[in-house]
């Protein structure tokens, strides 16, 4: 029974084109997300695919139960400092944003989005810390430290099976443009970027490996080849490095342009968080 | 943040003779013993060792666990409940840390 | 209690079955052998079809393949399952876990996540309340990169 799933997924990947907006995929309880989407006019792709759809069905049931998913216990230690007293001010997240289940529904959807006050994108992990340096008094948490993976998957957990959801235009849009530039830039050895693989070959295998559409919506993510959570940036950099690249820095511009740019091409995706990929 | 932390998933409630499946997880690196770090030095293994579920302190289920269990050790096992009382969830690190949680389980 | 088929039966000793059947290297595949003798005392371990190990055909990632093992078994204080003991033949170290059941277990069957360092085979074997041995394998193919591996 496991064995057709897994055909039935490959099949249904390979005749994407054919299934276009036709069914949701029956899934398992638990797990919001969708087989195939039609993509918006003005998008290079004429489908947009989770992630979710490449992986074996031994990991997507992983994924499907929120107390077998591993990625829970980021989302629960989120849940315990969303409520932690820290800093100078006294203060926890909750003070002042409540019940996360209210106050953060859609917030980690809409993530990077303009801030005026620096004047540049800000992403989730960057927004926590600002909370925590400008208003909690406390120290900003260290890029794909425990506290930082914990907080930003709990509060991304808030908006799962919201759709993916960012702003480009305005003052994002130089960012987006930015962020395209990279999309299709070729680097390192391989010289390769990120579209030869993630445009041109995704539902295709790469030695034993199927390839994805390189798509944000899971992030933070469990990833079976780290043993833990990650975040989008780290992804990025795992990328970079295998195709004999030096990686930009996790929350450098070129990766927040990158983020912004990469979950606009998943636009209206549901949100996974934490999803489980391999 | 760093000590393990574990999660246990037991229905509440059960018929007298009902068989009933227990899952439980802890965060755990498992670090198995086997890999070296940058400097080629071997990282020590550090694992949970066992874990065992006892009823109302009878053992019920146990495990011995080697470093090829993986990271965030998963186990799934079964009980048939008899009489209503207490599960009590015991992890046994390597480094002689105990994990232990404690679960209700009402029977009629 | 059910009755089992046992025309496909093969009974062999297990050093027999880990030499004929494992294209391993002879010390892994030892150790594996030992872990095994270790268990059973040197009885026979039948294939007898009593157990039944589910693991994927293929493994995404062998940091994390999901395995369930069932023995076909009543459960009661005359007639269960006490042992079962999970070997990877060709990790470098073959010990995985022993589940220790009880008549209170209601089911022999339980289920974890391991990692396996390449392809191979997984060995189950249980010990019975009579003092009898069962073994099942289960052929595991670990895909290793691509990007994801």
């Amino acid at each position: 029974m496991k064995t057709s799933r897994w055909k039935m997924s490959l099949v249904g990947a390979l005749a994407g084109g054919l299934l276009l907006g036709s069914q949701a995929l029956a899934l398992p309880e638990g797990v919001d997300t969708v087989e195939v989407m039609a993509a918006s006019k003005d998008h290079p792709l004429q489908e947009i695919r989770s992630g979710w759809n490449y992986r074996s069905p031994e990991t997507q049931s992983l994924q499907s139960d929120d107390f077998e998913n591993p990625g829970f216990i980021w989302v629960e230690q989120g849940a315990e400092l969303w409520e932690t007293v820290e800093g100078t001010e006294g203060k926890a997240c909750a003070t002042c944003h409540g019940d996360a289940a209210e106050s953060m529904a859609g917030v980690g959807a809409a993530m990077p989005k303009w801030n005026e006050k620096l004047g540049k994108p800000i992403n989730l992990e960057q927004q926590i810390n600002a909370c925590r340096t400008e208003r909690m008094g406390a120290e900003a948490w260290k890029w794909e430290s425990n506290e930082s993976l914990s907080m930003t998957t709990f509060v991304r957990n808030q908006s799962r099976g919201m759709a993916v959801e960012v702003q480009t235009d305005g003052p994002m849009a130089p960012w987006f443009e930015k962020g395209k530039e990279l999309y299709y830039t070729r680097v390192g050895q391989l010289d390769m970027a990120c579209a030869n693989c993630h445009q041109d070959f995704y539902g295709q295998r790469i030695r034993a490996d199927m390839l994805s559409q390189g798509q944000s919506n899971g992030f933070p993510t469990y990833r079976l080849k780290w043993q833990k959570i990650g975040s989008l940036h780290r992804r990025f950099k795992g990328c970079m490095k295998q195709v004999r690249a030096t990686p930009y820095k996790v929350g450098s511009d070129e990766f927040l342009a990158l983020e912004l740019y990469v979950n606009w091409r998943g636009q209206g995706l549901p949100v996974e968080t934490p999803a489980v990929r391999n | 943040m760093a000590k393990s932390k574990p999660r246990v998933k037991v229905p509440k409630k059960a018929d007298k003779g009902e068989v009933i499946k227990i899952k439980t997880l802890i965060s755990h690196k498992m670090e198995s013993g086997q890999r070296k770090d940058k400097k080629g030095e071997l990282i020590p293994r550090q694992i949970i060792n066992h874990f065992s579920a006892k009823f109302n302190g009878e053992t019920v289920f146990e495990v011995d666990i080697q470093p090829a269990i993986s990271a965030n050790p998963y186990m799934e096992f079964n009980m048939r409940a008899e009489e209503s009382g207490e599960f009590e969830f015991i992890w046994v690190d390597d480094d002689g840390s105990i994990y232990t949680k404690k679960q209700p389980l009402e029977v009629s | 209690m059910k009755e089992i088929t046992r025309r496909d039966a093969i009974l062999l000793a297990v050093g027999l079955t880990a030499a004929a059947t494992l294209p391993l290297p002879a010390l892994a595949a030892e150790s594996a052998m030992d872990e095994l003798k270790k268990f059973t005392g040197g009885a026979d371990a039948r294939e007898s079809g009593r157990i039944t190990l589910d693991m994927p055909e293929i493994a995404e990632n062998g940091n994390t393949v999901p395995l369930t093992v069932s023995v076909d078994s009543p459960m009661t204080s005359e007639d269960y399952v006490k042992r079962v003991m999970i070997v990877a033949s060709g990790n470098p170290r073959p010990g995985v876990a022993t589940f220790h059941f009880s008549p209170r277990s209601g089911v022999a069957e339980a289920a974890t996540r391991m990692r396996l360092a390449k392809t191979q085979d997984v060995i189950a074997v249980a010990e019975m309340s009579d003092g009898s041995f069962h073994m099942a394998k289960a052929a595991v193919k670990v895909t290793i990169g691509g990007c994801g591996g």
